[in-house]
């Protein structure tokens, strides 16, 4: 049994929950939103802070970080670094947070190879160079599920993890239950 | 019941002939121990670690420990659960294992076996090995990737097959499966879509080509149901001929 995030008497305000996209394509946010109806559930129980679901680029204090995609670049380091400050439980949301995922794949490759062929040697390119314009972030030379650079509290398998999974989560979750995913609900793909 | 010739797993007595190691009484009696390099069909080769049970206080491999009377066997203490979730990690790291991008997905071995021990994570540091894809054969592509060198096509190679196609070289990381060909790919071997090597992979590392992603998810095979009740996969797989074969090597 975990602690109960919502005391009894319901006295707690809502909980805050945050969630980032880092390395990843964007499934498991859209996958979240797919718990449909039960949305309204949720909203009733959390309050969103930084998140691209709301659009508040700052994050402060809060109970639940959600974290989608690996660490590909810098960018990706200072957000989750942030996240990890300031969430109380931080969550590796999908397969690209938990092991890498697709992404990872380019670590089969020198950084120098990736951007070469994407940049210089790839089909119907114009004008080919690697661009290194100051805003972009530098990328790293492998690309990291999230648990390799911060400490993580809990896991969500799938690519992306299921609404039900999600939903299960995050009521396990806030009801101080024991997360205990049934068969149907633990996958890698 | 003679419990000159029974132990005890969990609890339960199963009775055993002289010869059986545990994991053969076990899989007689219906009990399900975890296991990857495990086939009934070869002789034990000890090597994935995944059937280990505790054996009156002490870690051991079901597949080559002989069964004894009397031995009290834990197949599914929590303690036993986390050491097996703990190999199990060890294999994910040590490869790299994109299941969502890999056609054995929803019908894989090492995936049905960390689904039922409840794996969520890899939980260690991978090792990102730079490894290759070996696609010289015009029936099969081998993925260095995926392959968790259990040594069954190795066995199913040689004992079955009688070509000894397979073996395992080297050390640590750096382990491989290396072909028995004159230029070392696999399109030089004897290797054949039919052969027992084939069949047997319990993971996406022997794949066949033209024919990825014909099961629709959901129908797979450790999709709606555990590999303690499916089975293995070698005893589903029965390779069908591609549609295409370019015999451009023979
Ligand atoms: S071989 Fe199995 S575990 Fe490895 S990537 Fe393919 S489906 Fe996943
Ligand atoms: S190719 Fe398949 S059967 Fe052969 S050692 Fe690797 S995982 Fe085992």
């Amino acid at each position: 049994m975990n602690k109960p995030l919502v005391n009894e008497y319901g006295s707690k305000e809502k909980l805050i929950v945050a969630t980032a996209p880092l390395c990843g394509c964007f499934g498991c946010h859209m996958s979240l939103l797919d718990i449909d109806e039960r949305i309204l559930q949720l909203v009733e129980l959390v309050e969103f802070d930084r998140s691209p679901i709301t659009d508040i680029k700052d994050i402060g204090k809060c109970d639940i970080g959600l974290i989608e995609g690996g660490v590909a670049n810098v960018h990706n380091v200072e957000d989750l670094r942030e996240f990890r400050n300031n969430c109380d439980i931080l969550v590796a949301v999908g397969a690209c947070a938990v092991n890498g995922g697709v992404p990872a794949m380019r670590n089969q490759f020198d950084i120098k190879e990736c951007l070469e062929e994407a940049y210089i040697l790839g089909i119907g390119i114009e004008n080919p160079h690697v661009p290194n314009d100051v805003e972009i972030p530098l990328l790293l030379d492998k690309v990291h599920p999230i648990h390799e650079v911060v400490r993580v509290d809990y896991f969500l398998p799938g690519c992306p993890p299921s609404a039900d999974t999600f939903w299960k989560f995050l009521t396990d979750l806030i009801n101080g239950n024991t997360i205990d995913f049934p068969y149907s609900l633990i996958h890698y793909d | 019941m003679n419990t000159e010739n029974t132990f005890r797993l969990d609890g339960k007595d199963i009775p055993f002939k002289k010869g059986d190691t545990i994991m053969d009484a076990a899989l007689r009696a219906g009990e399900y121990i975890p296991h990857l390099c495990h086939n009934p069909e070869f002789k034990p080769h000890g090597s994935c670690r995944l059937c280990v049970v505790d054996v009156n206080g002490r870690h051991q491999a079901s597949c080559t420990l002989p069964a004894e009377a009397g031995m009290e066997v834990d197949n599914s203490s929590d303690a036993i659960r986390q050491r097996r979730e703990l190999l199990l990690q060890m294999l994910f790291v040590e490869g790299n294992h994109t299941c969502p991008a890999c056609e054995k997905s929803g019908a894989c071995q090492l995936q049905a076996v960390a689904y039922y021990i409840g794996m969520l994570s890899p939980h260690l540091t991978h090792f990102f090995p730079k490894r290759s894809i070996d696609a010289s054969h015009p029936d099969i592509v081998f993925y260095h990737n995926r392959c968790i060198l259990c040594g069954l096509c190795v066995r199913a190679s040689e004992q079955v097959d009688r070509k000894s196609v397979f073996a395992i070289s080297g050390r640590g990381i750096d382990s491989k499966l290396v072909f028995n060909s004159p230029d070392g790919k696999l399109g030089g071997s004897e290797l054949e879509f039919t052969d027992k090597a084939v069949e047997v992979c319990p993971v996406g590392a022997i794949m066949p080509k033209h024919l990825g992603y014909e099961t629709p998810v959901g129908q797979r095979l450790y999709d709606t149901k555990p590999i303690s009740v499916v089975g293995d996969v070698a005893a589903h797989s029965k390779p069908e001929k591609p549609f295409i074969s370019d015999k451009s090597h023979e």
